[in-house]
């Protein structure tokens, strides 16, 4: 056997991202001194991104069953079943480093890698998601960066033809520095055809198949494992580049070959390429892997083995084929035009062998590679608790619809049409709620259920209390899936922090996995993948904690879905959930707070869990015995916000508001108070009985308009038609430089 | 009632296309493959949305020249009825089967949303489930969709009422506001001289569902049902 005589170096240990300690525990499972594949191997593997050695011990708090759950964390995606035979497959990920240094690519590429890991387990992809955060809109990068991030997600999917439906973007300085990319896909399988990563059956040939292997990407999991600093720039060359044609193509002859009896294993090559795909694959097998590199398709001559095992170039997949498949298997990529390569055998020895030019260039034991990673328990301290702001204490605005206005075309409520135009978000003909509402919903094609998707979190109430926060997270999807009529199955989650091993940093992530199995276990909403992007600082500064939920909910009959659009005048509006003892609303952390009184403080408004889980039921039981005709959760800027964007999503009706007596007009129009529904309905008593009898509160606060007009208490006045002007206004007007 | 769609590497609305001919014509087309030369006889053609083999060189470039295209091309000099939507439109263009070019939009973004059409003349297999100056809304869905020609073209289109579709706004005006790619004399849609070639950019198979994208493209599909019947 030769091993290349390298001698590692102390600084090459340090620039591989290994701490001492790693170094030595990597020491005694190779019994020797690694060559420099072999440290390439350990680093990404071992690596934030690949190993999540920070996060795990919470991680696994989390709730991850349920009746419906066929597989939980730990594959390429989690997969529910939803019956009638099929299964829903999905996951969010981050692509949050790369797309700050190169925005175009960076999301492309998060779009292509989530899409593999979807279609990797047997499904067609049909929905397409994405959680956007940027810095000021003030700062010098920001227009750039959005211009960037939003071509490139469209450039993506619009090409690889999966509608995207829907997403949600937020601005704040905290981002300026780092910003962050989370795309989502939701796919559909045979509930009895999903494919695996553990390799089996030792002699069965390891085959690679999609695109060739480019010097490009190379430590990009290393890279997102790490804060930025001045120089990051640097990384560009990092950052993968893209094809959607490749991709489009690999989607098809993937799901082509898996409608025969080809495939025992299949992994997707996404960070760490082939090192984690191949340790993966056999890790989880049990068995040894041997790879012969002069077999791997390239793009470029003279690439060494550590660029090949850690080149993260794209649209690339290894798969584990029975022997007599191999001429049916490369029939289906060749009518597709993509490279399929036997590269290596499965074998029993538990270890990967790395064979070129003849020579073994490096031999690990997969076991300990696998289980010994590294695992801590950092250190945290729990996010001091803020100060309750009364309600009294939050000055009341000049007008009440002015500040309205004023919140409708502020830079994280004002419209997403400039973005969601560029989103192909037809393709399929199956989207039955476009983008804009509370979810988007696609159909099951040829028959008449759908699938409920959304994607939410609220930074300013996590960074606030991260455990109110990150439970409030897994709650906004709960809400928005029950307010189009769906039913809530299963949630996916990516946990963007900053620098674990910073205490306080540590204490956010803490909480907010917290909040979030909480959330999830009151209301059976099991977390079944998920994604973990650390070290999103730059220079010390940390982005707020934004752990993302991706939600996703069933409806037997798309023809009975709601929206928030209102239908008709003479309509009576009703809050559903809001506690009848409490006439003001909650300032604390809001919107209204931060955007017209100026101030980022207090406390975020306190959840009900249970009573989230009446109010949800009861509108989804409204909604199917079509007993209201719109319906929308109210978040962001409160009752009157809500009341204002169901106005918007209809044309020429308007509404009109009455505010209690005794309430402080701007806190009941603009807090946050949460578990709650406005819907609109024909029939009054109706909702109200029907609320009384599940329990959940209800009061009357208005009707439907046909004056196009927003009334509020009486003879404050607002044209719906300006609000959508200034609604529709900012977002282009930015873009364009104007603003 | 036979028809038959080409599907290329990239193709990603031969899927509509093949539910919104199978709605409107109740039997399933044939889904061709791009290497084949050989088609069967069928009484329709349809080259569909997509990105085929990525937009590489040029929307539409590389499938002008397939070989499925070179039997696309012979079948429609002998009069069979073509229609291509959207990359089926560019690759008609590349392929010389329709005057014009189709361009990057002018906004440099990709658009997608739903947008109203004036069906210029009735008198055509592809547009007689419609009244002559009917407004349709209809979904589009492109990067480049910004018709161009020279004026001598654009007259003799004109002049031989070869305009099929025009963009207007929802009351029919047909001012630079409704234009949502900045195509010349805001064309949408033309036929080639015998008008049984029809290229389009908005998408009639997405607008063939009370639930998706409405139900405006349909009459595009039952006129071609009865035309062909």
């Amino acid at each position: 056997m030769s091993i290349p005589n390298v001698a590692i170096t102390p600084q090459m240990v340090a620039e591989h991202g290994l701490s001492e300690d790693e170094y030595q525990v990597l020491l005694k499972i190779m019994g020797r001194e690694p060559n420099i594949t072999e440290l390439g191997i350990f680093s990404v593997m071992w690596s934030e991104h690949c190993s999540y050695k920070s996060s795990k011990r919470w991680l696994k708090t989390l709730p991850t069953e349920g009746p419906h759950v066929i597989q939980g964390p730990g594959e390429n995606a989690g997969v529910i079943d939803i019956g009638e035979g099929l299964a829903a497959i999905f996951k969010i990920e981050s692509h949050n480093h790369p797309s700050f240094i190169e925005p175009y690519q960076g999301a492309a590429t998060g779009v292509g890698g989530i899409l593999r890991d979807v279609f990797t387990m047997g499904a067609r992809p049909i929905a397409n998601l994405n959680a956007l955060r940027f810095g000021s809109p003030d700062h010098p990068k920001t227009r750039h960066l959005v211009a960037g991030v939003v071509g490139g997600i469209g450039g993506y999917g619009n090409s690889v033809g999966v509608p995207t439906v829907g997403g949600e973007v937020n601005f704040h300085p905290a981002y300026n520095g780092n910003i962050l990319v989370n795309a989502m896909t939701v796919g559909l399988a045979p509930a009895d055809r999903i494919f695996y990563s553990a390799a089996a059956g030792p002699g069965n040939a390891v085959v690679y198949v999609g695109a060739k292997t480019g010097r490009d990407g190379i430590h990009g999991a290393t890279m997102a494992s790490t804060e930025f600093s001045e120089d990051s720039e640097e990384k560009r060359p990092t950052v993968q580049v893209g094809d959607p044609f490749t991709e489009k193509l690999l989607i098809e002859a993937c799901l082509e070959l898996m409608q025969k009896d080809c495939i025992i294993a299949i992994q997707d090559m996404g960070a760490a390429g082939l090192t984690s795909s191949s340790v993966e694959m056999a890790g989880k097998g049990g068995l040894g892997i041997e790879l012969d590199l002069d077999m791997v398709p390239v793009r470029e001559t003279g690439m060494t083995a550590y660029e090949i095992m850690l080149s993260e170039s794209q649209e690339r997949m290894l798969m584990i084929i029975r022997p007599e498949s191999e001429a049916e298997a490369r029939a289906v990529f060749d009518k597709w035009d993509l490279d399929f390569a036997i590269i290596g055998t499965v074998t029993e020895t538990g270890r990967i062998v790395l064979k070129k030019d003849g020579a073994v260039q490096a031999e690990i034991p997969v076991g300990p590679l696998v289980t010994e990673a590294p695992e801590y328990d950092r250190p945290h301290v729990p996010t001091p608790k803020r100060p309750v702001i009364a309600s009294d204490d939050v000055p009341a605005p000049a007008s009440l619809t002015g500040a309205l206005a004023q919140l409708l075309e502020c830079p994280d409520m004002a419209s997403r049409r400039w973005i969601w135009e560029q989103y192909d978000h037809l393709v399929m003909g199956d989207t039955m709620i476009r983008p804009g509402a509370d979810s988007g919903v696609v159909r099951i094609q040829d028959t008449n259920r759908g699938l409920a998707v959304t994607v939410d979190c609220t930074p300013r109430y996590c960074v606030a209390d991260p455990e109110i926060g990150g439970a409030h997270a897994v709650v906004e999807t709960w809400r928005n899936i029950c307010a189009v009529g769906a039913k809530p199955l299963a949630v996916t989650n990516n946990l963007n922090f900053g620098n674990p091993q910073k205490p306080e940093i540590m204490g956010q992530i803490v909480g907010s996995v917290k909040g979030m199995g909480a959330a999830c276990r009151a209301l059976d909403y099991p977390i079944v993948s998920g994604n973990v992007s650390l070290y999103n600082e730059t220079e010390g500064q940390a982005i707020l904690p934004t752990p993302v939920i991706g939600g996703v909910g069933l409806i037997d009959d798309v023809r009975k879905l709601c929206t928030p659009s209102l239908k008709s005048s003479g309509d009576t509006l009703i809050v559903l959930g809001q506690a009848g003892d409490r006439i003001d609303g909650w300032l604390g952390a809001s919107l209204y707070l931060r955007e017209i009184a100026g101030r980022e403080e207090g406390a975020p408004p306190p959840l009900d869990l249970a009573g989230e889980r009446r109010s949800g039921e009861l509108v989804r039981s409204l909604i199917g015995d079509a007993a209201v005709s719109a319906c929308h959760d109210v978040g962001d800027g409160g009752l009157l916000v809500a009341v204002a964007e169901m106005a918007l999503a209809a044309r020429g009706l308007g509404a009109r508001v009455d505010v209690p007596t005794g309430a402080l007009a701007h806190a009941w129009c603009f807090g946050e108070d949460q578990g709650r529904y406005v819907v609109a309905t024909n029939d009054a008593d109706r909702v109200l009985s029907a609320a009384a009898a599940a329990g959940v509160s209800a009061s009357v606060i208005g009707t439907t308009t046909g004056d196009g007009d927003l009334t509020v208490g009486g003879s404050d006045l607002i044209s719906v038609e300006t609000l959508r002007q200034r609604h529709e206004a900012w977002l282009p007007g930015y873009m364009a430089g104007g603003v | 009632m036979k028809s038959a769609i080409i599907v290329f590497p990239g193709s990603n609305r031969d899927r509509d296309m093949m539910v919104a001919l199978r709605q409107a014509f109740g039997s399933d087309p044939l889904m061709v493959w791009h290497k084949e030369v050989d088609l069967p006889e069928v009484d329709l053609i349809v080259v569909p949305g997509g990105f085929s083999y990525g937009d590489y060189l040029r929307a539409g470039a590389m499938g002008a020249h397939s070989p499925a295209m070179r039997t696309v091309k012979e079948r429609a000099g002998k009069g069979v009825p073509v229609l291509g939507v959207c990359n089926g439109f560019q690759t008609l263009t590349e392929a010389g089967m329709l005057p014009g070019a189709l361009m990057r939009n002018a906004s440099l973004k990709f658009i997608c949303k739903t947008v109203h059409l004036r069906v210029e003349t009735s008198q055509s297999i592809f547009t007689g489930g419609y009244s002559a100056g009917q407004t349709i809304a209809v979904p589009v869905a492109h990067n480049d969709g910004n018709y161009y020609a020279d004026d001598a073209t654009l007259d003799r289109l004109e002049d031989r009422g070869l305009v099929a579709f025009r963009y207007v706004d929802a009351d029919g005006g047909d001012g630079a506001e409704a234009n949502p790619n900045g195509s010349r004399r805001n064309i949408a849609g033309i036929f080639n001289g015998t008008k049984t070639v029809l290229g389009l950019m908005p998408h009639p198979e997405d607008a063939i569902d009370p639930l998706h994208g409405g139900t405006e493209g349909r009459g595009l599909f039952e006129g071609l049902a009865r035309a062909l019947a």
